[in-house]
């Protein structure tokens, strides 16, 4: 209890304290989002992909990333105009499509590459496992490693 | 003598309303609501078998998503036991005894039975595939 507080207080003067970077991501507030978005992964926060990336990837939640984790018609659009608003901006970047892995970003690659040990990676499983190293994930809180 | 055929009612009605019970013992009202929805669909002459659920979680199924081709691959083949989806996230227990709160919601039914049988089958499953494994995991 006293180390959630702690950890509270400290995401508070954090978010406070940090204009935009990769250590801090404001947090998810919608109820549907949360649990819906993180029921087999944690719920990213929107910032880290911007608008369009969001688009495309809840058109075709039927594939997954490998899985089908498709959502009924009304869902879907909540979802969607909550991602949306609260995306990233545009990163600039070479052609193609929009990013959909946050863990292909570069920046991300940057953070991660020489970072994270082998055992550390086993035990994750895979790398958008955020909350097995930063334990305040969830909440947007990344800056603890 | 008397008494002894109260004593055999009792016990008769004891034993009728076990038998009858369409969910095991687990179960409650909830859960025998959303059995009662795929017993509509499935129509009144098809019995739910625990058995041919269990045949059909532990099978390994053809036509899904390569990472999935059985129940058994985020599940784990004991439903008492916690699975792991494919981002690592914990997946509880499949099994009531454990796991209290599941089959109670009839949306989140309809949503996993829809996102895993075209996972693992690549397919919607019949409502007695469903009614099978609803059986099978109430009486875990």
């Amino acid at each position: 209890m006293k180390r959630t507080l702690i950890l509270t207080a400290l995401i508070a003067f954090v978010g406070a304290a940090v204009t935009v970077d990769e250590s801090q991501a404001r947090r998810i507030k919608n109820k549907l989002v949360k649990s819906e978005c993180g029921e087999c992964h944690m719920a990213f926060q929107p910032s880290f992909l911007p608008a369009e990336s969001w688009r495309i990837i809840m058109d075709d939640l039927e594939n997954h990333f490998g899985d089908d984790a498709s959502v009924d018609e009304k869902d879907a659009v909540a979802i969607t105009n909550y991602l949306v608003k609260h995306a990233g901006r545009k990163r600039r970047r070479k052609k193609g499509q929009p990013p959909l892995r946050i863990t292909k970003l570069r920046w991300f690659v940057r953070e991660h590459n020489h970072e994270v040990s082998r055992r550390a990676k086993r035990r994750a499983g895979t790398m958008s496992n955020c909350t097995a190293c930063h334990r305040g994930a969830d909440k947007g809180y990344y800056d603890d490693d | 003598m008397k008494s002894w055929n109260g004593v055999s009612a009792v016990l008769a009605v004891l034993y009728l309303s076990f038998v009858l019970t369409p969910a095991p013992a687990a179960a409650g009202p909830a859960q025998d609501q959303i059995l009662k929805h795929y017993q509509d669909l499935a129509g009144a002459d098809v019995t739910f078998s625990a058995d041919r659920g269990k045949e059909f979680f532990m099978a390994k199924h053809t036509g899904g998503k390569p990472k999935s081709p059985s129940c058994t691959s985020c599940h784990t083949k004991s439903p008492l036991k916690s699975g792991r989806t494919h981002a690592n996230k914990k997946i509880a227990p499949m099994a009531l005894s454990k796991t209290k709160d599941r089959y109670s919601e009839l949306k989140k039914v309809k949503k996993w039975f829809r996102r895993n049988c075209r996972s693992v089958l690549g397919r919607e499953c019949s409502p007695q595939e469903k009614g099978d494994f609803l059986v099978y995991m109430m009486g875990q």
